[in-house]
């Protein structure tokens, strides 16, 4: 007799995941975030970052954009059941990878020490565009932009020249060239 | 000055445009000017439940029967909590439902009023779309968007929340223009080579299967018949889910039966085997599949839906049509017919083979059971209930568990929209409500719910309903006093230990029939059966029928968790024991 598997869990062969961008365009009317959001949640789908803000305040319109990673079946699914809601106009997918589309997340560090200590963290910033907002005797105020990853680096890295408190944006995306998504 | 009207008037002024004659509800405090209205609009008919799930799957059962959505009208906080099983149910196995909700009026909503809920909040997962009306101009659009949203694509339920200071506000009407008739037509996106493509894979294949389901019943009734012509004019075999009967008749030769868990031996044999299927308006269910991984493994398989996201959902496809039914079909009829004018003759051969098989597996006689003098066998009860009411137009109903399935099993179904069940969701206490709406829209015909008597005390209080209107529903109860299909898998699956499955105290139903100011009637052999299903059926009042079954009989054919398509139990003639154990024992 074969081995009894499960009729009705998953296959027991495991995908790859891949890490997708989804851009959702969607009427900025009470209640929408919580329609997409509790899409994911209730169909299981993993959310790794949120941005969300109204981009046309004539045609009331947010972008959102989700950073999550599935299966292309899982990822296929998210795309068609965000279609389906009725405030949803269009849904954009990039992958992590892809080149033709620049991904940017926002971070705000808050060094407190002393002036050589946070000289030496701003230095490191520089390459992430850095810009100072916020300058006292003993702290500083930085903001960056950055992908997720270096973020997550710079935040490791710079603990030992007084970071004590980092706030972070989800990432959002475009795509490089004329071509814009239809 | 133009008129202006309140919004409880707008209420109705909106349900006069889309045509509906019945709502079904239950007044509380949320929702009084919208009843205080209700006697100016002739046109429209209340009927009053006696527990707003009934009220929904009352609905149900007047839109599945009639293709028109269902109605639904409900006061704040336990009304519109009451009502989410319905909903939910109506969700899962797309029924368009519009449910109007009362609320607290918008100066109190956030602060813990009385019967104040999150209606919007609790009700998201369980609509297509939902909407609180907080400004009363929005109002008429917002209800026309809302019946738009609930028969569109796939049908399913919507809801509308008005705060009661909203329903007594006034604002102009707009006269509704109706958009000329889509007819599902908006939702489709296939092309010409889709079906070329179709019609190819079928000319080429030697051991065909058509699967179909709810979404050929959710297209109309013509689809039903062009399915008919499809499958006649390619001679392939058919199978439906247990939404999908009716669509095709039960009775004819190239019926394979339900297929599925409790699905005869050749249709699902047949799918297993196949090597082209053709799904058209079904969802591969976890019912339907089996196992995944072992579902139908030489098989190029084709999906028609109007829902996209239906398509490799479950089961990767080799071919997606997205599209409604109805128009599918016609291209595929219209293209056959041009290019493969012989295709039934040039068929015939290369599917011969395949025929002789599935007769070989219709010979085990998957749906047989050892019948008895004594005890009436459910199934027995099933096949005469059948008998004496086939020349009837009959529309059946049933609750959920081993009644249902043995219903669907031997019940031949020769019409859609003739079988409401609650599939999806599964919802004891479905049919007896459904019957409810059922009749309402049908007043001159025969509406049975096949029930259990577990199911049917869920929402027994129905009765009351039918007595008040008059309804004559028939509840054919087969009473083997246990949870039928719980006890059938403690016995498959936990060692026979029948934990919580049995329902003491039940109350004598015939009594209860009376007290509620319907008939009732029981049969409590196979010699007085049929003698008494024919006093049901020349009763014009509202019937309980006791029918007292055989209580340890099990529902097969049967298709064991953790097993495939073509490891099926089959019952208690069949010699090989097939044991569920390990993993399979988990799932559901």
């Amino acid at each position: 007799m074969p081995k009894p598997k499960s009729a009705y869990s998953v296959a027991g062969r495991k995908e790859k995941l891949d890490t997708h961008i989804i851009v959702v365009w969607v009427d900025n009317e009470a209640g929408v975030l919580a329609r997409v959001v509790g899409l994911f949640s209730g169909r299981g789908y993993n959310i790794e970052s949120l941005a969300v803000a109204e981009i046309d305040q004539k045609l009331n319109i947010s972008r959102i954009t989700i950073v999550t990673t599935g299966t292309p079946q899982v990822v296929d699914q998210i795309k068609l059941q965000l279609k389906k809601l009725v405030p949803v106009h269009k849904v954009a997918d990039f992958k992590r990878e892809d080149k033709n589309v620049i991904f940017k997340e926002m971070a705000l560090f808050k060094f407190v020490g002393t002036n050589g200590k946070i000289d030496k963290a701003i230095n490191a910033c520089k390459k992430y565009n850095a810009v100072i907002l916020d300058t006292t005797n003993r702290s500083k105020v930085v903001q960056i932009t950055a992908l997720r990853r270096e973020i997550d680096k710079m935040a490791n890295n710079l603990k030992k020249y007084g970071l004590i408190s980092i706030s972070r944006t989800g990432a959002v995306a475009m795509t490089r060239g004329e071509k814009v998504f239809k | 000055m133009p008129k202006l009207f309140s919004g409880a008037e707008i209420v109705f002024k909106c349900l006069e445009d889309q045509d509906v004659s019945h709502i079904f509800g239950y007044p509380g405090g949320a929702v009084l000017p919208i009843y205080d209205e209700l006697k100016n609009h002739n046109s429209v008919k209340h009927i009053l439940v006696r527990h707003e799930q009934g009220a929904g799957h009352a609905a149900e059962g007047y839109a599945r029967s009639t293709g028109k959505p269902g109605v639904v009208l409900v006061t704040s906080g336990p009304g519109a909590t009451n009502v989410v099983t319905a909903l939910t149910d109506a969700y899962m196995d797309s029924v368009p439902l519009v449910c109007i909700s009362g609320q607290v009026p918008t100066h109190l909503i956030g602060t813990d009023a009385f019967q104040e809920c999150d209606t919007t909040g609790i009700t998201r997962p369980c609509t297509k779309h939902n909407w609180l009306v907080k400004d009363i101009n929005d109002l008429a659009e917002v209800m026309h968007k809302a019946f738009e949203v609930a028969t569109t694509g796939r049908p399913g339920p919507v809801l509308v929340d008005i705060p009661k200071d909203i329903q007594f506000q006034k604002t102009l009407y707009k006269k509704f223009k109706r958009k000329s008739k889509s007819n599902g037509a908006s939702h489709n996106n296939f092309s010409q080579d889709n079906i070329d493509e179709l019609v190819h894979l079928m000319s080429k294949a030697t051991k065909p299967i058509f699967y179909t389901g709810g979404g050929v019943i959710n297209s109309g009734p013509k689809a039903s018949e062009l399915l008919r012509e499809l499958v006649y004019t390619t001679g392939f075999p058919i199978t439906t889910t247990l939404q999908g009967l009716g669509s095709f008749p039960g009775d004819d030769n190239q019926f394979l039966g339900m297929l599925g868990m409790h699905g005869t031996y050749e249709a699902n044999n047949a799918m297993y085997e196949c090597d082209l299927m053709i799904n058209i308006g079904a969802r591969f269910d976890d019912r339907i599949t089996g196992k995944i991984d072992e579902f139908s493994p030489k098989s190029k398989k084709v999906h028609i839906d109007i829902d996209p996201s239906s398509i490799n959902k479950n089961v990767k496809v080799d071919l997606a049509i997205v599209g409604d039914v109805k128009s599918v079909i016609t291209s595929t009829l219209k293209t056959l017919k041009k290019s493969k004018a012989n295709f039934i003759k040039s068929n015939k051969q290369k599917t011969s083979k395949w025929w002789e098989k599935i007769q070989k597996w219709r010979s085990k006689r998957s749906l047989d059971y050892i019948g008895s003098e004594e005890t009436i066998k459910p199934q027995y009860a099933i096949e005469r209930l059948y008998e004496l009411t086939k020349d009837k137009d009959t529309f059946i109903t049933t609750e959920v568990g081993q009644h249902q399935m043995w219903a669907a099993q031997h019940y031949k179904f020769n019409k859609p929209n003739r079988w409401m069940t609650s599939g999806g969701l599964g919802t004891m206490g479905y049919g007896l409500p459904a019957a409810v709406g059922v009749q309402i829209a049908h007043p001159q015909k025969l509406v049975i719910d096949i029930a259990g008597e577990a199911s049917v005390l869920m929402t027994m209080q129905e009765m009351s309903t039918a007595v008040q209107y008059s309804l004559p529903i028939k509840i054919f109860i087969l009473n083997n006093e246990y949870m039928g299909m719980v006890r059938q898998w403690q016995e498959l699956l936990h060692d026979k230990n029948y934990s919580e499955s049995y329902t003491a105290a039940l109350p004598d139903f015939v009594q209860m029939a009376e007290a509620y100011g319907c008939v009732g009637i029981r049969a409590k052999t196979p010699e007085e059966l049929d003698d008494k299903i024919i006093e049901m059926l020349n009763t014009d009042r509202p019937v309980i029928f006791d029918c007292l079954v055989d209580k340890q009989e099990n529902c097969f054919p049967m298709i064991p968790s953790g097993k495939p398509h073509n490891q099926m139990i089959l019952g208690p003639k069949d010699k090989k024991e097939n044991k569920i154990t390990g993993k399979g024992r988990t799932l559901v």
